[in-house]
């Protein structure tokens, strides 16, 4: 029966329909995960400031989530009468699509991952370059001092971060001499995983991380105290929804990359000692990522927000020399040890 | 079967380019006027990708449509241009201003199609079937073109103490 099926169309198109479930797949339990995130946030405050969380809703309150979407689908789609209509409905859309994009890179194990492109890590890039249009436009066009107050301290906010990002990465790529994110991940199972040779490229990366995806202690071009949301001021029902499940997408989809680049992907810690916690690469990844997720919970519940001159001299005064050194340091040891 | 659909990716890459930036000198609105520049610019790294230098197009995203074209929006953005600006645009637009830039335009696209239609047999296609990777191209420019990045990276150095010393504070 199956024989049949099978033999109705080439392998080739098989393997096409196959890879695009999986990238489906993919796809749906990151943006599933990353509105869970929402829940695990609330909960993990909760749990941290000493109160419950939401917990009513269904089992641990794991059913707030699907009433808060419920509502946010059936709320009034409103636009403002002196917003630039195109740029409004545009930036939503950007903001949630540039955080989904680069996930397509990252392997989830072995033989799981939508695409393994060759530029992965300059795809990256290129996406995060792209994302500040969501915040600047919905700042720009929603017409209102606060919100066009919040579009330009991202802008420059992501400028900066942006510049030491791709250079903190680059000691990765000289190290193992690949963009590509699966080859990353595979050179750290014959070496070592990157947090112990780049470890200040770590740093400066898990600052830039949480920069672009503007959470607390950055989350300046939002600060409730100073400019009321910042630049979503204006935005209501489900576009609003799509800046702040983009938040949460992008936490996820740094926190995958964090585990991809710095801690071996699929590996398990010991796995060379122990063998048999090698036999389920997914849960691995699972949980180092979470970890990552969680921490950047932590860091809001801790931290409290810098004054924004001092945010961006840290990234230019501190970051930047930092991880210029890293790059060349790494280089010259690649060179010593005449790779 | 791989060949035809990047054929294909070429062609529509090239249209959306070449109507978007046709938009950027005819838009009366700045900001979007600007939009269509950074679609004009996706679409040429598009271009780029089609042609096998998937390096080149992807530093045009990071670079041109990340980077620069965000400096153009935010500074057209602070200036706060309304419906004044979009009329004085408007007037700006006589048919006087723009028929020559046009025709001269219209050559250029003519050669253009001109070059993609015939040339074929003669081995020019528009794809070259070698894919220029980001190895060859930083073996090119720190082989031969060594000397063009000492000097691109001079120049760079002189423009950005030219701009701390316009951006420093005033001692009064």
């Amino acid at each position: 029966m199956i024989e049949q099926i099978y033999s109705l169309l080439p392998p080739v198109v098989w393997d096409i329909l196959w890879a695009m479930v999986k990238a489906v797949i993919i796809l749906l339990g990151l943006v599933i995960s990353a509105a869970w995130m929402i829940w695990l946030e609330r909960r993990l405050l909760g749990l941290w400031q000493d109160r419950y969380g939401p917990n009513r809703v269904g089992l641990w309150g794991l059913g707030q989530v699907i009433a808060d979407m419920l509502k946010i689908f059936f709320k009034e789609d409103w636009m403002p009468p002196f917003v630039d209509k195109f740029t409004f409905t545009l930036a939503p859309a950007i903001a949630m699509s540039m955080m989904l994009l680069p996930f397509c890179l990252i392997p989830i194990t072995p033989n799981w991952g939508v695409a393994s492109a060759d530029l992965g890590l300059l795809f990256f890039f290129a996406t995060a370059g792209l994302a500040v249009y969501a915040v600047m436009l919905g700042g720009w066009s929603s017409n209102s001092k606060y919100s066009l107050l919040g579009g330009l301290r991202s802008t420059a906010q992501t400028i900066s971060y942006e510049v030491f990002m791709g250079i903190s990465l680059m000691g990765i790529v000289v190290q193992t001499g690949t963009f590509n994110l699966r080859e990353i991940v595979l050179w750290q199972q014959e070496h070592v995983w990157l947090i112990f040779p780049q470890f200040f490229a770590f740093l400066t990366w898990a600052l830039a991380g949480v920069a672009v995806t503007h959470r607390t202690p950055f989350d300046l071009p939002e600060a409730e105290s100073e400019l009321a949301a910042g630049y979503h001021t204006e935005y209501s029902g489900m576009k609003f929804g799509m800046f702040f499940v983009g938040e949460y997408v992008g936490i996820v989809m740094v926190s995958g990359l964090t585990t991809a680049l710095f801690f071996g992907g699929w590996e398990a810690p010991f796995g060379d000692y122990l063998p048999f916690l090698n036999t389920v690469p997914f849960l691995w990844f699972a949980i180092k990522s979470l970890f990552f997720m969680s921490s950047f919970i932590l860091l809001r519940a801790a931290l409290p927000r810098p004054r924004y001159d001092h945010m961006m001299s840290a990234a230019w005064k501190v970051c930047l020399p930092m991880s210029l050194l890293n790059l060349i340091g790494t280089a010259a040891v690649v060179l010593w040890l005449g790779a | 079967m791989i060949e035809p659909i990047v054929v294909g990716a070429f062609y529509v890459a090239a249209i959306v380019a070449l109507f978007s930036t046709v938009m950027v000198v005819v838009n009366t609105h700045p900001v979007h006027a600007l939009l269509y520049l950074v679609l004009s610019l996706l679409s040429v790294a598009m271009v780029f990708f089609t042609l096998g230098a998937p390096f080149a197009g992807v530093l045009e995203v990071i670079v041109y449509a990340g980077a620069i074209l965000v400096l153009f929006v935010f500074v057209v953005m602070m200036l706060n241009l309304g419906k004044q600006t979009v009329d004085q645009e408007r007037s700006w637009l006589k048919a006087s201003g723009w028929i020559g830039p046009a025709v001269l335009a219209a050559v250029l696209l003519a050669e253009l199609v001109l070059v993609l239609v015939v040339t074929p047999q003669n081995g020019f296609t528009p794809i070259s079937g070698q894919t220029v990777d980001a190895k060859a191209v930083g073996v090119a420019l720190y082989g031969p073109y060594l000397l063009a990045v000492e000097l691109a990276s001079t120049l760079l150095l002189a423009g950005l103490v030219a701009a701390y010393h316009l951006g420093r504070h005033q001692e009064s």
